[in-house]
């Protein structure tokens, strides 16, 4: 990595605003949250500049609110089931995609992107009077459900990316030594397929974790953690926000340093 | 380096056949009648028929696009013939699927499992045949040892050679003691030394255990050194099938004359049992009418002293030389402008006119092939 940028610089000749305008760039993407975590600090609330007075009070407010702790625990509950529903109906999917001829194949491989693509409000919207037809009670389920149904997608276009990188002659190998398909889907393709299953169920979990539009619609009485804290903004900020934010903050990133080094075992010339 | 193999740590050679009944040696281990495949409008195989014996080293070599592979493919039960039966020891083999065929493949680039170390890859027709875990090891473990690469149980394929790998996808088709062995051109990724090396360490382990190879190929001159047969295939038919002494000797058409080694294909009439090709005759056994005869570079000699009469002889030029280590590849010029070329020993310079000479049997007559021929071999 050193060496190759080296030698780039020698036989490139680049501008020396160009670290400047590196500088720019991240300090715009990540200015916001760093303020959202040194707030998160701050004794004297969501006001005033600079920060003075450190303090961990609203971490100690944060960690007494039962009805905060009550929203993260129905979020983690509805993005564990979301990821359960969209991987076991994605991977057939994939399979399918992959490996069948079907007529309406090319149909099909766009309308599964559909979801995707669809902005979260017809998603909730159409859902919810889906439910209401179907005199479906609105609750944490509802929601599942249209998590999980929005985000098969995720799945289906991970996995079969997966699927076409995947060495067939791997799978024949297997079935010439004896595994019939079954076993041979279990013990070759499966395994094969492991950094796209775990990299399609990271992306579902933190897109349910954060998504509003969908859960707005279909809400019942439980709240998930977005839903509540845009539920409070409504009545002002609170550090305390703040604090919960950061500590999703630090768990996303650890998430993705997770991903990251599975990936850079798993296929390492693919990382910079 | 050698491969090796032990007579009770690989194969059992003698199995008493499942059926009972000992089926007898004349009968082949694998009988493939009029096999033919197409992919749509595409016809791959026409009406193959070969048989491999028990013990057999066979080869099918062809150029890409011969069908070879697809053969192989079918045999391993990885395409459906369109048209024929394979039988095996005398039963239908062509209705299993492939995991249920006594018949293990070596795969071009191996195919050898990533997520596995290199036991764990060796050991998976064991596993998948739940095998007591105490039999699995020993096996894996004689196995790894005849392909010596014990040293190398625990890594994952990745951190080894091409070489290596080709070592243990051998042992791990082996380890399931087939009745039958396929390999896919599984030398051709590797360098020319380690390849020749390797040549030879498959020819003799194969001997040692005794299990008939079925070897693909296009390389005609690692079909020669390896095989016991070689079935030549063209275009999706095969050309000839018989010994690589007796391919080469005695090729049955222009294709097979020219594909395997160099070759002067000379073209004339025959007259009264004589041959007339511009100003060369010799005696053949054909019968009037046009003939087409291949004579080998190396059989023609440089003529030293009497004419005895057995023996063509003629002048020609020598126009250029080439240079192949041990012999030189000769293009000479006969006085009726006919070109020949001539395999004499090394020698930097040579030119000038020669006296030459071949013997009328060398005058191997050969079918002529239709459509073009291909590009000499080297």
């Amino acid at each position: 990595m050193e060496l190759s940028m080296n030698q780039r610089e020698r036989t490139v000749p680049t501008s020396r605003w160009l670290p400047w305008h590196a500088i720019v760039v991240f300090a715009f993407l990540y200015l916001p949250i760093v303020t959202l975590i040194v707030y998160s600090f701050n004794g004297s609330g969501v006001g005033g500049f600079p920060p003075r007075d450190l303090t961990l009070n609203w971490y100690r407010q944060l960690f007494a609110d039962d009805a905060i702790w009550t929203s993260v625990l129905n979020s983690l509950l509805v993005a564990f089931a979301a990821m359960a529903i969209s991987l076991a109906f994605g991977i057939p999917a994939a399979l399918a995609l992959d490996r069948a001829n079907f007529p309406g194949k090319a149909l099909f491989r766009r309308l599964v992107l559909l979801p995707l693509i669809l902005p979260g409000i017809i998603t909730g919207l159409s859902l919810l009077m889906l439910f209401q037809a179907g005199n479906v009670k609105l609750s944490l389920l509802t929601i599942v459900l249209g998590h999980g149904t929005a985000l098969i997608s995720v799945a289906t276009t991970e996995v079969f990316a997966g699927l076409q990188k995947l060495d067939r002659t791997q799978e024949e190998a297997s079935l010439d030594l004896g595994a019939n398909y079954w076993q041979t889907f279990w013990r070759v393709t499966l395994p094969n397929l492991r950094l796209s299953i775990i990299g399609a169920a990271l992306l579902i979990f933190t897109l349910s974790m954060d998504e509003i539009a969908v859960s707005f619609f279909l809400i019942g009485r439980d709240n998930t953690l977005p839903l509540e804290i845009w539920g409070r903004l409504r009545r002002g900020i609170t550090p305390e926000i703040n604090a919960i934010s950061t500590i999703i903050f630090i768990f996303s990133l650890a998430a993705i340093v997770t991903w990251y080094r599975l990936r850079a075992k798993a296929e390492p010339e693919l990382i910079l | 380096m050698a491969l090796r193999a032990t007579r009770d740590n690989l194969a059992t050679v003698s199995e008493p056949a499942t059926t009972g009944a000992t089926p007898s040696s004349a009968s082949p281990l694998l009988d493939i009648r009029n096999v033919a495949k197409s992919f749509g409008k595409n016809v791959v195989l026409r009406n193959i028929s070969l048989q491999v014996a028990e013990g057999e080293f066979l080869t099918i070599l062809g150029e890409s696009g011969s069908g070879k592979t697809t053969l192989l493919r079918i045999i391993a039960g990885f395409e459906a013939a369109s048209s024929g039966e394979i039988l095996m020891g005398g039963e239908r083999l062509d209705r299993l699927p492939p995991y249920q065929r006594r018949v293990n493949t070596v795969f071009q680039h191996y195919a050898l499992f990533p997520h596995l170390t290199v036991a764990e890859n060796v050991g998976y027709g064991l596993r998948v045949a739940k095998l007591p875990p105490q039999e699995i090891a020993t096996r894996v473990e004689q196995a790894l040892d005849m392909v010596k690469m014990t040293a190398y149980s625990a890594v994952k394929p990745a951190k080894i050679s091409g070489g290596q790998q080709q070592r243990i996808a051998l042992a791990r088709a082996l380890v399931n003691r087939p009745r039958l062995l396929l390999l896919d051109e599984p030398l051709s990724a590797l360098d020319a030394n380690l390849r020749r090396q390797m040549q030879v360490e498959l020819k003799s382990l194969q001997r040692e255990v005794g299990i008939s190879f079925v070897f693909v190929t296009h390389d005609q001159e690692e079909a020669m050194v390896m095989s016991d047969r070689i079935a030549l295939l063209r275009m999706g038919e095969l050309e000839q099938v018989a010994s690589p002494r007796e391919i080469y000797n005695r090729p049955a058409s222009a294709y097979t004359a020219q594909f395997i080694g160099h070759t002067n294909l000379l073209s004339g009439e025959v007259k009264d049992g004589v041959a007339h090709c511009q100003s060369l005759s010799w005696r053949t056994g054909l019968r009037d009418g046009p003939g087409l005869f291949s004579l080998r570079p190396e059989n023609i000699r440089l003529a030293t002293g009497v004419s005895t009469g057995a023996a063509v002889r003629f002048r020609a030029k020598i126009l250029r030389q080439a240079f192949h280590g041990a012999t030189e590849l000769l293009q000479v010029e006969c006085a009726d402008g006919l070109l020949l070329s001539i395999r004499a020993a090394s020698r930097d310079n040579w030119s000038g006119d020669v006296d030459l000479e071949f013997s009328s049997a060398d005058a191997v007559p050969v079918r002529a092939s239709e459509i073009q021929q291909p590009q000499g071999k080297d």
